[in-house]
């Protein structure tokens, strides 16, 4: 490779949001949904995904591997901006602010997220069913706090894939950017509805 | 709300000073006597003839940037009521007083409103803005342009460098080194140029290098400020799609990556 590395870091970065990251989130709230149609359905879908085989090899490869780096890029990338929303209050702006701040958000999610439903229960031995997550999610606390969490992480998907879109060309005109606006919120409105419908399955029964 | 505004005898005017690059910056008033039709440049000019601030105390005259007093050359940028923009074409009349004038902060201050945009002209150099026509021969007339696509060009040179996009962008800053939006659309003007298409490959390099295109956050600041109503964004969107041709063919080894 000729060109800087810091332009294919980049590009990696923007391709890794999507691909692997943005298809597993997907596939993640998929499954949960199952949440909704009772704790069985949950249970079946969750085991299906829990006996894949190579597992292990799936979830460093697929998930955890993509995850560390787009986060660790996108630590750098925050400290290297320099918001300025309140001079510059244009909506792409305020977009690429929110993309920073629901960026650490869901850093801190996921973080926390994989450090109690993957890290804690290697010591505990429980196994990850719908009772499991029942008995967090039925706690006021970690209910607003998984909330919070998805919603960012939804946002900062749809908003990224906004991005993507740019970064990779494929939006050039602004009539298409304006489009993609529209049709990445409808992605936004649709992936937060998956996850929030597993969310209150979970916490509040229903 | 027009009427009284030219009506009143005096303009006040807060300017964020600075003595020289590494000084602390502080802020002036003066209060200036109205004129019809006047503009940033004239009122700084009324200060310079006769520097005496708002507390009636004789101060230096106010160091600012200008060349052509017709928003073509972009040597007046400053920060004029929190927008940057160029002080020739900024008339008092249209103004909401105070009016506050800044510095283009992203750039090293000189003095007072002056900055030096050095960094804008070197990123020219360093992504070859120009067509290179020079050699030991006549190489003869190059390959016409369709109009309307001399026309659309047009749009694309009147770039003046001013810095306003670079001063809007959230990504340029002392702790990036991102070449900001001008320079990269100046790449898809001279790569469009019948001639200047011959280096196409080399142009984009540059923008795949240090600082370059990949540091674009989609901010979109850029086109809602420049003065010249130039397709920042559109600009960039296609060099990040033909960056990313670019970068395919040099890696999956295509021998007509020039």
């Amino acid at each position: 490779m000729n060109e800087n590395r810091e332009f294919f870091y980049r590009r990696l970065h923007s391709l890794l949001g999507v691909l692997p990251i943005g298809i597993f989130l997907i596939q993640h709230l998929v499954i949960n949904h199952f949440a909704a149609y009772g704790s069985g359905s949950f249970n079946t879908a969750a085991g299906f995904m829990h006996n894949l085989p190579f597992r292990f090899v799936l979830e460093w490869v697929v998930i955890y591997i993509p995850i560390l780096y787009h986060a660790i890029l996108g630590v750098y990338i925050v400290l290297t901006g320099k918001n300025n929303t309140r001079r510059y209050g244009y909506f792409r702006n305020l977009m690429f602010l929110l993309q920073r701040i629901t960026g650490i958000v869901t850093l801190i999610f996921i973080a926390w997220h994989v450090y109690q439903t993957r890290v804690i229960t290697i010591f505990t031995q429980e196994t990850i069913d719908f009772d499991f997550m029942e008995a967090i999610l039925t706690q006021p606390f970690f209910f607003w706090f998984y909330l919070i969490g998805v919603i960012s992480t939804t946002f900062h998907f749809a908003n990224g894939l906004w991005s993507f879109l740019v970064t990779w060309g494929i939006t050039v005109s602004p009539r298409s950017q304006r489009i993609a606006t529209y049709a990445t919120l409808l992605v936004f409105l649709g992936v937060t509805y998956l996850g929030v419908r597993s969310l209150l399955a979970f916490g509040m029964g229903v | 709300m027009e009427a009284t505004k030219t009506k009143q005898e005096t303009i006040t005017i807060i300017v964020t000073r600075q003595n020289d690059p590494s000084s602390a910056p502080y802020e002036e008033t003066f209060h200036v006597p109205y004129r019809e039709n006047m503009n940033v440049i004239s009122a700084l000019m009324e200060i310079r003839r006769n520097p005496v601030n708002a507390e009636g105390k004789e101060t230096t005259p106010i160091y600012w940037d200008m060349n052509c007093l017709e928003e073509v050359c972009g040597a007046c940028s400053m920060v004029i009521n929190g927008t940057p923009r160029q002080s020739c074409a900024a008339l008092i009349d249209k103004l909401e007083q105070p009016i506050r004038l800044e510095p283009m902060a992203t750039f090293p201050i000189i003095r007072d409103l002056a900055v030096d945009r050095s960094q804008m002209f070197d990123s020219l150099k360093k992504v070859k803005a120009w067509v290179p026509i020079d050699g030991t021969y006549d190489l003869g007339p190059g390959p016409r342009m369709p109009e309307k696509k001399r026309q659309w060009a047009y749009e694309l040179s009147k770039c003046m460098t001013c810095g306003v996009c670079l001063e809007a962008c959230p990504n340029v800053n002392d702790k990036s080194d991102f070449i900001g939006p001008a320079p990269i659309s100046q790449v898809r003007l001279f790569n469009s140029h019948p001639t200047g298409a011959l280096n196409k490959g080399e142009r984009l390099e540059a923008l795949m290098g240090e600082g370059g295109i990949g540091s674009c956050g989609n901010s979109q600041n850029c086109v809602q400020v420049c003065p010249k109503g130039i397709p920042l964004t559109t600009s960039i969107a296609e060099m990040n799609r033909a960056t990313n041709i670019q970068s395919f063919k040099n890696f999956f080894g295509s021998d007509t990556n020039y």
